[in-house]
């Protein structure tokens, strides 16, 4: 029999038997009882400065791991704090457990102090939630939370603790089984679809695939990578999707979307197969949707069935796991291979030549040619300058140093852009920025998190001088933990990505965009006990950044870049992604 | 056009605030919900009449089948389903019009559930247009006051429940 034990010991049983080594949070009255227990536990507990960084920090483990993070608040202000993360975990599908504390179950309903309805309030940003009410039920909430957070379509899931339940005594007895009647997980996917998309996959004759944020979530890269070279088919990736086939793949294309490169728009504008795996064909991958890979029929492989169909009709809907679809997809299209040649590449063509010359193998070269041209014609070419830093001339510069292999979370805006453009990345899990939702002071919590699941990571934490502000107090838990972040602000003196759509859309009326007054950051990372400094040459660059990365602790790096350089390409919001804008329009030449 | 859904939940707190707010969310109003407990006491079924786009009406449906707490959404809208709604209806009448109330009555098959000097509150069940005429025709004998349940449906097909079995787990 096990000995008598209280909620918030019990808590961290719970955590400990799901692998919880380390969460992210911030004390309260209520929580009292749990940083109690956690004072002599071995689990280990980071504590943030701000509660919304809590939840970031708790996205930044799970991105970078794929294991459920977990982060902490009190009642109140501390769990009404979590909302925003909750929603960005929510918009990419990334598997949190967040704990609240709440007032003793007695007050509940009498605006008692630090009293919030979290349990409403969460509804709409959780995949689920509980309030529990009672010691008995906690056990089963807290495993059936991580099993609801983890499986399916991962998600966010909340769980509310009055503090009374937190004291309560009581006989922690394991947790055997689930039973959620109602939680349905599809995983396997239709035979029959999967056979007509591995049909359909071969005859084509310009097919095109599109991978997202699925792929990672699935942990299904090889997957992808065997399907890509099994039909040698041109691969794009959403923001959410980068490193899901290596960035130096032959087959990889480029980032898809509003600021994708003329090669993947042009390639899903044209293509007569669309692959799309793992995705939601979000307005900011398809532009008008009216307009969007009008030639094709779509394979749309997803884990939730709400996605398929509802921005685009599928022709081969694909209800399951995309690691097992593709897994089966795989085989499916080795079958076919094999009966008719001895190696697989020999066998797709000689599966594919019909009588005459003019049927899909032809087709699917000139597809190939029609491809690389786009990518020739319009590459992604990093603008650099003599006199100041250029943003994508930093990009190129943490590129080089990265080599694919480093953990880069990024913030929102500008930077993110040019860093999903022109940063490369080995594998999944190294790209972590907030997609969806594009929630500035993302970058700095997250990259705490990631640091803490991948020690033995470099780990770069890219953010804008609007964003960094966001989330400075932070400097101050990478300072306490030691943790070796480089934190690059690259730096322009404005909310880059407000200011770009003024100066295109609004007659270049800079409306509430400039960021003056930022801090010296030298002296504000000296502040905090480490290294920092302010560069504006370009040939100051390289020397910096690899003196940052040399640090064995944080570093502060500011770099200020040119002002007022734009994104581009660019898909004007509402406009169709082959009407892309490729470049700044020319300045017309005034007479003197 | 009016949707009509019929959902059978686990019998939880929260449960309707999840249907109900994927509506909201939306800006969907809703124009009658009832619910119950069903055999199960465990489960609830719920009918929620509502106005939705029709464009958006299968990923209405979805999203609700996404609830952890949802073990099944249908559309009955056009599907085979008996649809139901009760109303009871308050009548003031003046002592030469209450015979001819209570004929009306009879023709709607409302029953007395109360009768006084001042009137009769009637109680009547129906489809909702059937409801609609009898409350206009019970409007013109003088001042009512009505109170309806909203509508109730239950499918004629038998649509198989999948429930999703326990997951072991190792004792944690």
């Amino acid at each position: 029999m096990s000995t008598l034990t209280n909620g918030a010991k019990m808590l961290l049983e719970c955590l400990a038997r799901e692998g919880v080594d380390c969460f992210f949070g911030y004390p309260g009255g209520v929580t009292l009882p749990l940083y109690d227990a956690i004072y002599d536990h071995h689990i280990r507990h980071v504590l943030v400065r701000h509660e919304e960084n809590a939840c970031f920090a708790a996205e930044g483990y799970a991105r970078a791991t794929g294991k459920v993070g977990v982060c902490c608040a009190t009642s109140g202000p501390g769990a009404t704090n979590l909302v925003t993360g909750l929603v960005d975990a929510m918009m990419d599908s990334i598997p949190i457990v967040a704990l609240t504390g709440q007032v003793t179950s007695k007050l509940i309903g009498s605006d008692a102090f630090q009293e919030a309805d979290t349990f409403g309030i969460t509804r709409s940003c959780t995949k689920h939630n509980y309030l529990v009410k009672k010691l008995e039920d906690l056990p089963q909430v807290v495993h059936e939370a991580f099993y609801i957070a983890a499986s399916g379509r991962p998600g966010p899931v909340l769980v509310d603790i009055p503090k009374d339940v937190f004291q309560a005594q009581g006989h922690y007895t394991p947790v055997t089984s689930i039973h959620l009647p109602g939680y349905k997980v599809f995983t396997e996917g239709h035979t029959g679809q999967i056979r007509r998309a591995a049909q359909l996959m071969c005859e084509s004759e310009r097919p095109f695939v599109y991978a997202g944020g699925g792929i990672v979530a699935a942990n299904a890269s090889a997957e992808l990578r065997e399907l890509v070279e099994l039909l040698d088919v041109p691969a794009v990736l959403t923001l959410m999707g980068l490193g899901a086939l290596p960035s130096n793949h032959p087959n990889f294309v480029s980032m898809t979307g509003m600021h994708g490169s003329y090669a993947a728009n042009m390639g899903m504008t044209h293509c007569d197969v669309l692959i799309a795996l793992g995705v939601r064909f979000d307005d900011r991958v398809t532009g008008r949707l009216a307009a969007f890979a009008p030639h094709a029929k779509v394979i749309h492989v997803d884990i939730d069935p709400a996605e398929i169909g509802k921005n685009r009709t599928a022709d081969v809907p694909i209800v399951g796991d995309v690691k097992r679809v593709l897994g089966r997809l795989n085989t499916e299209l080795r079958a076919g291979l094999v009966g008719q040649a001895s190696t697989p590449a020999a066998g797709l063509q000689t599966r594919l030549v019909p009588p005459g010359d003019v049927g899909p193998a032809a087709a699917r070269q000139a597809w190939w040619s029609q491809v690389r041209a786009w990518k020739s014609d319009h590459p992604l070419v990093p603008v650099t300058s003599d006199s100041e830093i250029k943003p994508q001339h930093l990009m190129m510069e943490i590129d080089r140093l990265s080599a694919g292999e480093a953990i880069v979370c990024s913030d929102v805006g500008q930077h993110q852009m040019w860093a999903a453009q022109l940063i490369r990345f080995n594998a999944p899990r190294l790209w972590i920025n907030s997609g969806g939702l594009g929630a500035m002071g993302f970058g700095l919590p997250s990259a705490i998190g990631a640091q803490f699941a991948r020690p033995d990571k470099l780990v770069f934490a890219l953010v804008g001088d609007g964003g960094f502000q966001m989330s400075i107090p932070e400097l101050s838990t990478i300072a306490s933990n030691g943790l070796p972040i480089k934190i690059v602000i690259m730096n322009n003196g404005y909310l880059g990505m407000v200011r770009q759509w003024q100066e295109l859309f609004y007659n270049n009326r800079m409306s509430s965009v400039e960021l003056d007054c930022f801090p010296d950051a030298e002296k504000l990372a000296a502040a905090y006990g480490f290294k920092g400094r302010t560069i504006d040459k370009p040939w100051e660059l390289a020397s910096a950044l690899e003196e940052a990365v040399r640090e064995p602790g944080p570093y502060l790096l500011n770099v200020k870049v040119t002002p007022f350089e734009n994104v581009y390409p660019m898909v004007p919001a509402g406009g169709a992604i082959s009407e892309m804008v490729l470049a700044p329009p020319q300045p017309v030449a005034v007479p003197k | 056009m009016l949707q009509i859904i019929s959902l059978l939940v686990e019998n939880k707190p929260g449960a309707l605030m999840r249907i109900t707010g994927l509506l909201s969310a939306r800006a969907y109003n809703i124009e009658s919900l009832t619910v119950a407990r069903t055999l199960d006491p465990d489960l609830s079924r719920m009918t929620i009449v509502v106005d939705v786009d029709s464009t958006l009406r299968q990923q209405v449906i979805k999203q609700m089948n996404k609830l952890v707490n949802v073990l099944q959404a249908v559309d009955l809208t056009e599907s085979p389903a008996v649809r139901r709604e009760m109303v009871l209806v308050r009548v003031r009448t003046v002592q030469e019009t209450r015979t001819a109330v209570l004929k009306e009555a009879e023709i709607f098959s409302a029953r007395v559930v109360d009768s006084s000097i001042e009137g009769f509150a009637l109680e009547a069940t129906g489809d909702p247009e059937k409801l609609d005429e009898f409350i206009d025709v019970m409007r013109s004998y003088g001042e009512i006051e009505t109170t309806r349940s909203g509508v109730v449906a239950v499918s004629l097909e038998s649509k198989k429940l999948k429930l999703q079995p326990p997951v072991l787990t190792e004792a944690r």
